[in-house]
């Protein structure tokens, strides 16, 4: 069968594409897919950080082994259980405080005054601002004894002794989700502004000439209009809040208390040299965060046929 | 009257929010000129300016290098992402071909990555390149999460150029690689710089493999440079330095925030609403 010059043409095109795209496939291959089925299979090994070639295949019993009446492994590990608890605590009450925030300043962003360019402008530091950088920021101004924080707290008289808040186990974790908010709320509020600013105005026009109040028009017209889009924000604040690990590393080291699933996992890896352990603790966390963005992508309900 | 107290409770909020945003900034700055015992005291006012922090930051270890090594991972890192990201958009957002959404849907998975996920793996890599303790393992481990995100933003971007443009140059027999250099780059410049300084912020923050994979003062980049400065003991940090370091890595950043501001806006939306 002779083809039609317009296919054939087509087909060429078609080979081009994928000339094209070969490279950063390969990229992409290299430094992202192998590396985490190279990770995945280190999960199932007793590898070991400084000789990696001399690994042994051991089964399941990173994850969970039965020896001599006794449980071991990740999933009998009350280490690992309570990164993982902390890690899905600091990320629900730090969204969530975000998401509350983030509306605020988005409304705000989106009401017409002077010089908003400029409060924009400042919103957007924390977020440029390396994370390193603002947990040593707050970790100085929440120091116990010459912190800016407990000075004003004590001078206000809210408290009658300093705290210790990045060292205090009651504490460090409300620490690090203050740093998180504070870093984290911009990139949400820019999300919500974009989203606020395509909405229609004539709904608003009616309101006002119906006279509805402000709170109830936020309420009953704002807030359904915006919830695709704020969903879509919250999932991706939330896989970005699962896989915490500078800010805690920095802000309060290895501390028990805030430590978070990479945090775990990195110090399985690294510091304690176990790959084996550390890559299964890695692995877990992945396939929870895949699974994330698999609901990510349906509620987002994405298309991605390329056409609009 | 309710209007202007509506007025005021208004101008208040946007104070506060500024504060909010600013404060902390402001504070290492104040800080990163006090020295000695006046770094104990509280003060919301520049007292005397003294550079000393400044100074020593250089003086007691290779801080220039490290802004040199991130500078240069940064760009290179940028450059990369670009180049790849462009060539690639191309073939994703103007030929039709079977799997293209599957594809899609896969390059943003990677960007969903915990990047302790690969960490084993890549350290494995990068040491069987050879490249360990060398920047150029964090060039190619920083494209895990700028690579998927160039792609993306210039793909959604690349689609909604018209097609008379390409039909134009087909006619004229211009190669794929002309039309992508000669027709769509001149008209990218507002996607690329928006990506570009997105891809550059995010090599320059990183953290986690900058750390694991670099292990000499010399090859530390920024980040791990002021993670790691430490003092006499673990209870005697100096604090004036690390204010100073930081105020020196995040001054350049905030340049950039206010000069491409409205750029980084449409990059970071472009990015997640409509992805």
């Amino acid at each position: 069968m002779v083809k039609s010059p317009r296919s054939r043409l087509g087909s060429r095109r078609v080979r081009t594409a994928w000339l094209f795209l070969l490279p950063m496939l390969l990229i992409l291959a290299l430094v992202a897919g192998w590396p985490l089925v190279r990770t995945i299979g280190f999960g199932f090994t007793d590898a070991q950080l400084m000789n990696l070639s001399a690994a042994r295949f051991v089964g399941f019993e990173n994850y969970l082994d039965y020896y001599q009446g006794e449980w071991y492994g990740l999933l009998a590990d009350p280490d690992w259980w309570n990164a993982v608890w902390n890690t899905v605590r600091f990320a629900l009450i730090s969204v969530s405080l975000e998401t509350v925030l983030g509306l605020i300043i988005a409304l705000v962003l989106n009401a017409s005054f002077k010089g908003r360019a400029w409060v924009r402008a400042a919103v957007l530091i924390p977020w440029a601002i390396p994370t390193i950088v603002s947990a040593k920021m707050w970790g100085w101004m929440l120091h116990d004894q010459f912190g800016i924080v407990n000075h004003l707290l004590l001078s206000i008289g809210l408290i009658s002794a300093p705290l210790a808040w990045t060292a205090s186990p009651d504490l460090a974790m409300s620490a690090v989700i203050m740093v998180d908010v504070w870093k984290t709320t911009p990139f949400m509020a820019l999300l919500i502004l974009a989203a606020l600013q395509m909405l229609p105005t004539d709904c608003y026009e009616a309101a006002r000439v119906d006279g509805v109040h402000p709170v109830k028009v936020f309420f009953k017209v704002t807030l359904p209009l915006i919830k695709p889009a704020l969903l879509v924000a919250v999932i991706f604040r939330l896989l970005d809040a699962l896989r915490i690990f500078d800010l805690i590393y920095v802000l309060t080291s290895n501390s028990r208390d805030t430590m978070s699933m990479s945090v775990y996992a990195r110090q399985q890896l690294v510091d304690f040299q176990d790959v084996g352990y550390g890559s299964a603790a890695s692995t877990l966390l992945f396939f929870i965060v895949a699974l994330c963005t698999l609901l990510y992508l349906m509620l987002g309900r994405v298309r991605f046929d390329g056409e609009r | 009257m309710k209007r202007i107290g509506s007025q005021v409770g208004f101008y208040l909020l946007v104070a506060l929010i500024i504060g909010y945003a600013v404060f902390p900034f402001y504070y290492a700055f104040i800080t990163s000129f006090k020295t000695g015992s006046a770094l104990f005291s509280v003060n919301f006012f520049p007292l005397h300016w003294q550079w000393d922090n400044y100074r020593s930051v250089f003086g007691e270890q290779p801080f220039a290098r490290n802004i040199l090594n991130s500078l240069g991972v940064s760009a290179a890192v940028v450059a990369l992402s670009l180049f790849f990201g462009l060539t690639a958009a191309f073939a994703l957002s103007r030929v039709q071909f079977r799997g293209r959404g599957l594809l899609l849907l896969t390059i943003l998975s990677v960007s969903m990555f915990p990047q302790v996920a690969v960490l084993s793996g890549l350290f494995e890599l990068i040491r069987a390149l050879g490249l360990y303790n060398n920047l150029f393992s964090l060039v190619i481990s920083y494209l895990i999460f700028t690579l998927p995100f160039t792609v993306w933003v210039l793909t959604t971007f690349m689609r909604d150029l018209p097609k008379e443009l390409e039909e134009a140059a087909i006619m004229d027999g211009a190669s794929p690689w002309d039309i992508v250099i000669k027709v769509f780059l001149p008209l990218m410049w507002p996607a690329l710089v928006s990506t570009g300084l997105l891809a550059f912020i995010a090599a320059w923050n990183e953290f986690l493999f900058a750390l694991t994979f670099t292990l000499t003062d010399t090859q530390r980049t920024v980040p791990v440079a002021i993670a790691l400065i430490s003092g006499a003991s673990q209870f005697e940090l100096p604090w004036g330095n690390i204010m100073a370091a930081s105020i020196i890595v995040t001054l350049p950043l905030v340049v950039l925030v206010l000069i491409f501001q409205h750029r980084i806006v449409s990059g970071l939306t472009a990015g997640a609403v409509k992805g």
